[in-house]
């Protein structure tokens, strides 16, 4: 879809843009770097795109406190290179390569250790955002603990543009593991080694399956790696290494990519389901965390196993697939809870104007 | 319109579940912020969610106010009752539907009392991890309704990173499901909006949430200290040397004081400020972070430091901080509980300013705080029956304020309810507080669901503010150009 772009540079800038786009009655799209547009349905209309890369500013990092807020269009790496010369990072590792900070929360994007630290709803803790209209209104804070008003930064975490525009972030910081262990273990049921590793008592930050090995995740001190790293191969067995492996955390690249979620203690009942219909096909998993991530060809298979994940109280849904083929189904499958999202979009977007028809039931 | 619900509540549903009698509705004219009163017109001890939902969905077809209430131990009257409408009581509504180890979840009813879903996830070696003061006696669903923290929230986090699902009867007395047992639900967050909305989007009956792995090991610290200004270096260096407790807590020389008149915890005599830390993890980590908090509590100057040996030593530490607010009692007459937020570099500044505060004033003020976090609830002293009502009233919005003047929060854990909402609009302009409102419109357009709570200003759905609507009187008028 092609279409004009607007590069504000700030939020008032922001706010004029969508003034201005709002007097027109322009339909409008919102990227960042551009990594997850093809994320979600193909939006019916897009007169004018709204690109935060000229939104590139660290605006406060506040070492002895672990916070930080940023403009959206900053790079994820750029700011964790920023907080990592104190000692820091923000806890979140999604794979796509030069994503900024507000595409993340805005595609609610996570890694292999959201197992550990959650994923952008936990540790976004104040927000700036910018309606359709141009109205500009904040929420949450800069301090860690805050209950006053609304948190509309979790509305906006994982809306896909359709609310506003998310123009600030203000993120809780943790402090950057000093050693790692990273455990590789030859398994044949994943699901129940994932169980045993985390009955060691061990607190991993992430444990990953890719279909043939388990990867066990220990980033703490340096005795306390080790000692974890000992108990994980003594209760699973495997290889010790400093080191991550080769595409560790990267999903994989056929041309459908679907996401299957499940309950926590149905990873086996997921993967059977996937192998059973797709065989042959890529497998990644967060083994311990509820995800799946599953390369296809195609969609074919796509309501024989959403109709399984809903036994197992998640859904499928489609990340990536050629167009004509998304054009063809729909790629988030049911929500609960529908009616009430539907009158949330149409309290913040009146006028339909805000990525329209590309988030859940056609918002 | 409130007698005609009336007749029908005593018509529909049992005699045993409708409060009526004036005596009766008096035991509710207040929740755990006793300084604001009001007898609610009608009470109901719901049992199910059908029951709140008859009751919500005749509250939306007479336009008439509705209030839900767990165990009432709410500190900012967000369950304050009103005269003109129904206050739902889900004490009742006490099942533990399902504790689920492989799931890592549990279903809970919104009446089950906090520390009762951990007993009952213990036996599996799970916890419910958000654990507020009160937890012997409030309720997951009050929890759910003030985003409700505690000390092991500085690891762990709040009940909004805890809870994965509810059901919730909406303010037209429909049943709505959002989220669920499995992660990354599809469509908007509105289970992270409804956690900490005050009870003014709906009424939560059901909610699922994570469990915690009990921890292998768990070391408990007490450090005591000359003074505060020591115990809150120790709090920063702790931070800053990337260390991340499960929990780290203040008390100053009058919450000790008051701690050891109530429940002897026998902390360390003549310490101006204790602090308390707890470690948890694998024991190689636990090992490791104990030393060094203890290093590093020594360098700012602590005088006495303690690892508690074991189950009781670490229950007996706990005690006396989880009691310090009801144990101000012994050494006060009354006192307010203040809840506000600073940045954890602002500390020792802010308390000493709190000092000074107090001192101009006359007024005593015990620090109790949840440091790790920067979560500080002075506890200003006063004595009624000398008219210093007013002098504390004065004391506690200043310290507020000082609050904000560096950067912090109105309230990190109890809430805006009916006690703070005026403090909002120094933390949000207008505009801030209209859009928050757009989702109270999106749940709530006849306004009827806890309604006066939170917004100093309550919008009427329908209106869009900072929109141009139509043409604008003065220049239709011919008067002037707006713009």
């Amino acid at each position: 879809m092609s279409s004009d772009t607007a590069t504000p540079m700030n939020v008032a800038d922001l706010s004029a843009t969508l003034k201005r786009a709002a007097a027109d009655g322009r339909s409008l799209g919102v990227s960042g770097a551009g990594t997850k547009l093809e994320q979600g349905a193909d939006p019916t209309s897009r007169d004018l795109m709204i690109s935060t890369s000229n939104m590139t500013r660290v605006l406060e990092h506040a070492a002895g406190d672990l916070v930080v807020t940023a403009q959206a269009g900053v790079p994820l790496a750029a700011l964790q290179e920023q907080v990592a010369s104190a000692g820091q990072w923000l806890a979140l590792d999604p794979p796509e390569a030069g994503a900024t900070v507000g595409g993340v929360v805005a595609a609610a994007a996570s890694g292999p250790r959201r197992l550990l630290y959650g994923t952008p709803r936990d540790l976004l803790i104040g927000v700036t955002v910018v309606l359709a209209d141009g109205t500009v209104a904040k929420s949450g804070g800069k301090v860690v603990k805050n209950v006053a008003g609304y948190d509309l930064g979790k509305l906006f975490t994982g809306s896909f543009g359709t609310l506003g525009v998310i123009a600030e972030c203000t993120f809780r910081l943790h402090p950057l593991p000093v050693a790692r262990r990273v455990i590789t273990s030859t398994v044949e049921e994943p699901a129940i080694a994932a169980r045993k590793v985390l009955a060691t008592g061990a607190v991993p930050s992430a444990i990953e399956w890719d279909g043939q090995t388990l990867v066990t995740v220990i980033e703490s001190i340096e005795s306390a790696c080790g000692a974890q790293a000992a108990d994980v191969v003594a209760a699973v067995g495997g290889d010790v290494s400093n080191q991550l492996p080769p595409g560790f955390g990267q999903r994989p690249a056929s041309p459908v990519l679907l996401k299957v979620t499940h309950r926590l203690g149905a990873l086996r009942d997921a993967l059977t389901a996937v192998s059973s219909r797709l065989p042959g096909s890529a497998v990644r998993a967060h083994a311990a965390s509820g995800v799946v991530w599953v390369g296809a060809d195609d969609l074919t298979q796509l309501d024989s196993l959403r109709g399984r994940a809903a036994e197992l109280d998640g859904g499928v849904v489609v990340v990536r697939a050629p167009a004509e083929m998304k054009a063809a189904v729909d790629v988030w499958g049911p929500a609960r809870g529908i009616d009430v999202m539907r009158r949330i979009k149409d309290q913040f977007d009146p006028d339909r104007r805000m990525s329209p028809g590309r988030f859940v039931g056609g918002i | 319109m409130l007698e005609q619900l009336i007749a029908d509540c005593v018509r529909d549903l049992p005699p045993g579940q409708v409060i009526t009698d004036h005596a009766q509705l008096r035991t509710y004219e207040c929740d755990g912020l006793s300084s604001y009163r009001c007898i609610p017109g009608l009470v109901i001890l719901a049992e199910s969610s059908a029951d709140v939902a008859y009751v919500v969905g005749k509250c939306a077809e007479y336009g008439v106010p509705f209030i839900a209430r767990g165990s009432g131990t709410g500190l900012s009257g967000g369950a304050l009752p009103r005269t003109d409408g129904v206050l739902i009581v889900t004490s009742r509504m006490n099942r533990i539907v399902s504790v689920d180890s492989g799931d890592e979840r549990a279903v809970v009813e919104p009446g089950v009392i906090n520390a009762h879903l951990t007993k009952a996830a213990l036996p599996h070696g799970y916890y419910y991890a958000p654990d507020p003061s009160s937890q012997q006696v409030c309720s997951l669903g009050g929890n759910v309704a003030e985003n409700s923290g505690g000390a092991h929230c500085l690891k762990y986090g709040f009940t909004a990173h805890h809870v994965t699902g509810l059901e919730v009867v909406m303010p037209d007395g429909s049943t709505e499901r959002f989220g669920g047992l499995a992660p990354d639900p599809v469509g908007y967050d509105v289970v992270g909006a409804l956690v900490g909305s005050e009870g003014t989007l709906g009424v939560v009956t059901e909610v699922t949430v994570r469990l915690v792995r009990t921890p292998e090991a768990v070391q408990t610290v007490l450090a005591g200290f000359r003074s505060i200004d020591d115990a809150g270096t120790a709090v920063s260096k702790i931070i800053a040397a990337g260390v991340l407790p499960a929990a780290v807590e203040l008390m100053d020389a009058l919450a000790i004081e008051a701690a050891e008149a109530a429940v002897h915890p026998g902390y360390p005599a003549g310490a101006g400020a204790v602090l308390v830390a707890e470690l948890d993890g694998p024991p190689s980590e636990v090992d490791a972070q104990l030393a060094d908090v203890e290093r590093l509590c020594q360098e700012a100057g602590a005088f006495e430091i303690r690892v508690a040996a074991d189950e009781v030593e670490r229950a007996l530490i706990w005690k006396g901080r989880k009691s310090a607010f009801a144990a101000v009692g012994r050494i006060s007459p009354d006192y307010i509980v203040q809840d506000g937020v600073i940045p954890r570099t602002a500390l020792s500044t802010v308390l000493r300013a709190i000092e000074n505060v107090a001192a101009e004033a006359g007024v005593r003020v015990a620090n109790v705080f949840h440091a790790g976090d920067g979560n500080l609830h002075p506890l200003v002293l006063f004595d009624e029956s000398k008219g210093e009502t007013e002098r504390a009233e004065e004391v506690s919005n200043r310290i507020i304020d000082l609050c904000l003047q560096h950067g912090g929060s109105i309230t990190g854990e109890h809430g805006v309810g009916h006690d703070k909402k005026l403090h909002m609009g120094k933390m949000f302009n207008e505009i801030d507080l209209d859009v928050m409102q757009l989702v109270r419109c999106a749940f709530d357009p006849a306004g009827i669901c806890n309604p006066g709570k939170i917004f100093p200003t309550p919008r009427l759905c329908g209106e869009r503010p900072g929109r141009a609507q139509g043409v604008h009187p003065l220049t239709e008028a011919g008067i002037a150009d707006v713009f």
